[in-house]
């Protein structure tokens, strides 16, 4: 007799859970699907039934998502774990992920490509069920060079989501061969090239798209050598001061194309230690960068008086533009932007950031 | 018996509560209105005023006019709208799920 692979699903939003098992019903495998409202019942759930797959919120009382993933990757190493959150914090994603957790889905994304998300758990119910509850899981102080390299020579077909903060970048491998390249607006061979300077990040397979139109010809190996030379170099000192030259010709280029591409006027960097500032789109480089170190000091020194946490950002509208203010780490980032409106604007501005400080 | 209040009753560490509703402020930073519960220390007001006020001057002297600004913080949100050289300040608390709202903001 044929076994249907099970389903655990845990929120403590009932009309959620009527939503999710409805939505994974439809899944071709057509799985058996349970579901919890707290973390006890669940346990108890998983004590009982041989589940493949667990679909967890992440804000329930008592015992939240996470502190339940880390149960359940000690207790039951072998069930494949996914979040799904209506938190849209980066943090989030990422403490799920350090936790070891094989997909995390934002609930409106979900949503929005719900078949998509089926396809995931469709696959990760596929996997358990080839793996056999054998095979090692997680990947930490890996590259991802050394990631794309296992995915390439193991022959595999994924897309491969990277993301670092609010930027996202995707690799398209098909059967062993990268076939695409997206990051921060650029594509192909341009764009592998940028995601290879990411120091940090985290990353997800999500299912092929064998259809993905093929932009990169040359093999993988050859432009991962060539990345990895061009990294050394930079990291280098540069030889003279030609060259040097040219380098922070091209590092200006890059921005201002940043800023246009998103559609900012300005942005100018402060430290906040040395006092130093930097700008580009504006004349009033110095005067705009006074005004910042000046907010992140008052700012400060508010938070720390009322209590109220660390500071997220500055918002500021005025007749001809606004404003965002972030500080990350000793640096301070002022980004002016139209006074028209403009749609995400914080979103925006972080990635503009994210992307001015790579 | 004094004894036990001399040596604990001298503590003054308490969770202070965030500050919420509206305040007026004129151009020398005097508090002119305000909804704030008056349990909730004046000199912070006081001291809420002042910088608003600044963050607004020092934009005028770099050329940047504003006339709103708002301060993000994890736990509170201020949100300032100038007013003839003083400002009408806002003060709204924020929850786990609000702040998370107003970071998209």
């Amino acid at each position: 007799m044929e076994t249907r692979h099970k389903i655990l699903l845990l929120d403590d939003d009932a009309d959620w859970l009527a939503l999710c098992r409805e939505q994974l019903a439809i899944l071709p495998s057509r799985p058996e699907i349970f579901t919890a409202g707290n973390a006890k019942r669940a346990l108890a759930l998983l004590e009982s039934e041989k589940v493949r797959v667990l679909i967890s919120d992440l804000k329930m009382p008592r015992i939240d998502g996470l502190q339940m993933i880390s149960i359940v990757r000690r207790r039951f190493p072998s069930i494949r774990t996914v979040v799904l959150s209506g938190l849209e914090d980066e943090e989030y994603r990422s403490r799920a992920y350090a936790l070891g957790v094989d997909l995390f889905w934002l609930k409106s994304e979900m949503q929005r490509n719900a078949k998509l998300f089926n396809e995931c758990v469709e696959a990760l119910l596929g996997q358990s069920d080839r793996d056999g509850d054998t095979g090692f899981r997680g990947l930490q102080s890996k590259s991802l060079m050394d990631i794309i390299q296992m995915e390439c020579l193991s022959r595999a077909s994924t897309v491969l989501r990277v993301t670092r903060g609010p930027l996202v970048a995707k690799l398209w491998i098909q059967d062993g061969e990268l076939r695409d390249a997206e990051c921060e607006g650029a594509r192909g061979e341009a764009a592998f090239r940028r995601l290879l300077a990411w120091k940090t990040g985290a990353f997800e397979n999500l299912p092929p798209e064998p259809d993905r139109e093929r932009t990169i010809e040359r093999p993988v190996n050859a432009l991962l050598l060539e990345s990895a030379q061009s990294i050394d170099e930079t990291n280098q000192p540069a030889p003279d001061a030609e060259s040097e030259e040219t380098s922070l010709h091209r590092k200006t280029m890059w921005k201002l194309a940043q800023l246009t591409r998103e559609g900012a006027e300005f942005v100018v960097m402060v430290s906040l230690e040395k006092g130093d500032s930097e700008g580009l789109g504006t004349q009033n480089v110095s005067a705009l960068a006074g005004w910042t170190r000046r907010a992140a000091e008052i700012a400060r020194r508010l938070g720390d008086r009322l209590e109220a946490g660390p500071l997220s950002h500055i918002a500021g509208e005025g007749l001809d533009r606004q404003t965002v203010m972030l500080v990350h780490g000793d640096r301070a980032f002022l980004v002016g932007w139209p006074a028209d409106p403009v749609e995400n604007l914080l979103d925006k501005s972080r990635k503009l950031v994210a992307s001015w400080e790579s | 018996m004094g004894i036990l209040k001399k040596l604990f009753g001298g503590s003054d560490a308490c969770v202070q509560q965030l500050p919420a509703g509206t305040v007026t402020v004129d151009r020398q930073g005097r508090v002119v209105t305000s909804t704030v519960s008056s349990t909730f220390p004046q000199p912070l007001l006081h001291a809420i005023g002042r910088d608003v006020l600044e963050l607004f001057r020092e934009a005028r002297a770099g050329q940047m006019a504003l006339a709103e600004v708002s301060l993000h913080f994890g736990s509170l949100r201020i949100t300032a709208r100038e007013l003839r050289g003083g400002a009408i300040i806002f003060l709204f608390p924020q929850s786990a799920m609000s702040a998370q709202k107003n970071a998209r903001q």
